[in-house]
């Protein structure tokens, strides 16, 4: 009795501990959209106050809709993403399953070094890849966007998806190999659909800084055809003047796409993180 | 379509740890033959480098007198059966059937009729539409056996097939399998650790440790003349008794007596001992005798019988089926 009073204490601890926290990582979240759905006066007079019908303005937003191609912006923001997304989970899933199925020599050493990039951040290399991007002609295109985020995820995806391919029955690859299946049917066919949670995570992991990112869109590609959203909202963000309504309304905007991707992939993702766990 | 296979000093080596140290060992068109050995023998890796799925560091594997050391897996007309069944999940019991000779670019009659021979032979009729998910653990592996019959191979390599089913699945699906055997005249190559499949599937038994093979042949000739101590203890259940020959004035180092050939008294005999457990197990019955001299002894009667644990017991073995071994363990004749 006393045990299981103990457990009910524990996990009305646990359950406040992670309601705290919830409430305080998505507090920023709220108040940045009950505050795009208010006129200037209000978010200044009241930041914390529901957008009641007094206060009601869309001021915000038909300036981000009007100011701007931020149909454009969006657009390349998903463009970038998806695309780099893509070349991520490829590439790294396919590096994963070289380290992960083959003896080779250098195995390890190889697998060390492409998860160095996890802990040496990719914006230390910044100069580098803008003199980089200017000799090749890629500034300015989204296409640098791409390439570089596509470095920047897969070191992180190589080193998650190796340690979930090890424990791809080996039985199931070599019944494959008697059936005659090609190496690539094996990894595509076989392989692939059995690790489709930890692809769940690592995109998610993936998308969510390159969406946010705004240190490369801004040194890379700063045209106005290339504009990600992270970069096009900056626009309302003046040295004197900032246009809160506007930069609050784009930064509800872009929640939208990226909460989209998020659900799309989560209930792999539930099963990712716990496929450790349970079993 | 059966064939023979040979191996001529196959060795294997992962960098300076050699896990097979030269094996020499033929197998016959139409044979069963069973590597049996503790983990870690190198059976598992010796059938993998006859199916391909290994490199050869060293040696030959000959099938019908062809080298076929650097040919593909899928080109070597051979068939694998898994321990953990390793069906394609995302492919129906008929697809995970005909999908070796989809590859191979056979056509679609020919196909479908190689499955309805098999599944007949294995009563799986009724679910070649399902997927592997909604099978039973007995079901998927009798697809896996279904999906080496499919192909018609030359020769048959089973890793463990029974290892994850329960016991009385177990049982029905090496009678299954033996039941295959006669039918299809198939050459096969059978890996296992429990030796009670070795003995009731095998034409001929190896038995391997260390990555050597420590005795080659027919089930009753390994039971009724091991070469040495492992082969002696490996092979018959429950394990034979291994006694101090010294003690006991008999030839050697150590005296080998099957648990069956030990009689038991309660007033005398030639080893004196406590009973320290009993096993009625109906049809017999088993009685572990605690000696100061030889240790544990196992004795095993038929039928049902009353003992207690702690009385005194006084076991004779009978001399005339007793093996005899030298200090390096192996067989004084």
């Amino acid at each position: 009795m006393a045990q299981a009073r103990g457990n009910i204490g524990r996990s009305i601890a646990a359950h406040a501990v992670l309601i705290a926290y919830t409430l305080i990582a998505l507090f920023p979240v709220f108040v940045i959209v009950v505050n795009s759905f208010k006129s200037r006066r209000a978010i200044f007079a009241n930041p914390l106050a529901l957008p009641w019908p007094e206060h009601f303005d869309l001021v915000g937003y038909t300036t981000v809709l009007k100011q701007g191609d931020f149909f454009q912006y969006f657009l390349n923001s998903m463009t970038v993403t998806v695309a780099s997304l893509f070349f991520v989970l490829l590439f790294g899933a396919m590096a994963a399953f070289a380290l992960s199925e083959y003896r080779f020599r250098g195995n390890t050493l190889m697998g060390l070094y492409l998860a160095l990039g996890i802990m040496i951040p990719i914006r230390l290399g910044t100069v580098a890849i803008l003199q980089l991007m200017v000799a090749a002609g890629l500034v300015n295109t989204l296409t640098a966007l791409i390439l570089v985020y596509t470095a920047q995820g897969l070191p992180l995806a190589v080193f998650i998806l190796s340690e979930f391919m090890r424990n791809v029955s080996d039985d199931l690859k070599n019944a494959g190999r008697i059936d005659g299946l090609s190496e690539y049917r094996i990894f595509f066919v076989l392989v692939l659909p059995l690790v489709r949670p930890a692809m769940a995570t690592v995109a998610v992991f993936t998308m969510i800084p390159i969406w946010n990112d705004l240190w490369f869109p801004l040194i890379l590609a700063p045209s106005e055809e290339t504009k990600t959203i992270t970069l096009g909202s900056q626009v309302f963000i003046g040295q004197f003047v900032t246009n809160w309504n506007a930069v609050l309304a784009a930064l509800s905007l872009a929640i939208v796409p990226v909460l989209v991707l998020y659900l799309v992939f989560s209930r792999q993702l539930i099963r990712g993180i716990t496929a450790g766990a349970v079993k | 379509m059966s064939g023979s296979l040979e191996l001529r000093g196959v060795a294997k080596a992962f960098g300076k740890t050699e896990v097979i140290k030269g094996v020499d060992l033929s197998v016959d068109e139409g044979e069963f033959c069973v590597f049996v050995g503790p983990s870690g023998c190198g059976k598992s890796t010796l059938l993998r480098m006859i199916a391909g799925l290994e490199d050869v560091t060293t040696g030959d594997v000959m099938l019908d007198g062809v080298r076929i050391n650097d040919v593909a897996p899928a080109k070597r007309e051979i068939a694998m059966v898994f321990q953990t069944y390793a069906l394609y999940p995302h492919l129906t019991v008929r697809d995970n059937m005909g999908l070796a000779l989809k590859q191979a670019g056979e056509s679609r009659a020919r196909i479908d009729q190689s499955i309805a021979v098999a599944s007949n032979m294995l009563a799986l009729g009724d679910y070649l539409e399902r997927r592997p998910a909604e099978l039973s653990g007995g079901q998927r592996q009798r697809v896996a056996i279904g999906r080496a019959i499919v192909r018609t191979p030359k020769l048959f390599l089973f890793d463990e097939p029974l290892s994850n089913l329960d016991a009385a699945l177990r049982v029905a699906t090496r009678i299954e399998i033996a039941r295959l055997h006669r039918e299809l005249g198939a050459t096969m190559v059978y890996v296992t650790h429990d030796q009670i499949e070795a003995m009731t599937l095998a034409d001929k038994i190896v038995v391997l440790r260390g990555g050597r093979i420590e005795q080659v042949g027919a089930p009753m000739e390994l039971y009724n003349n091991p070469a040495n101590t492992f082969v002696a203890g490996f092979i018959g259940s429950p394990q034979m008794n291994f006694l101090r020959a010294g003690a006991l004035g008999a030839r050697g180092e150590t005296m080998g007596i099957r648990p069956e050939h030990l009689a038991i008294s309660a007033t005398a005999g030639e080893i004196g001992g406590r009973i320290s457990h009993v096993e009625k197990l109906g049809g017999e019955t088993l009685v572990y005798v605690r000696t100061e001299v030889h240790g544990l002894l196992t004795v095993r009667l038929f039928g049902e019988h009353d003992f207690t644990v702690d009385a005194v017991a006084f076991l004779t073995p009978d001399q005339a089926r007793a093996f005899h071994f030298d200090t390096a363990g192996q067989r004084l004749r």
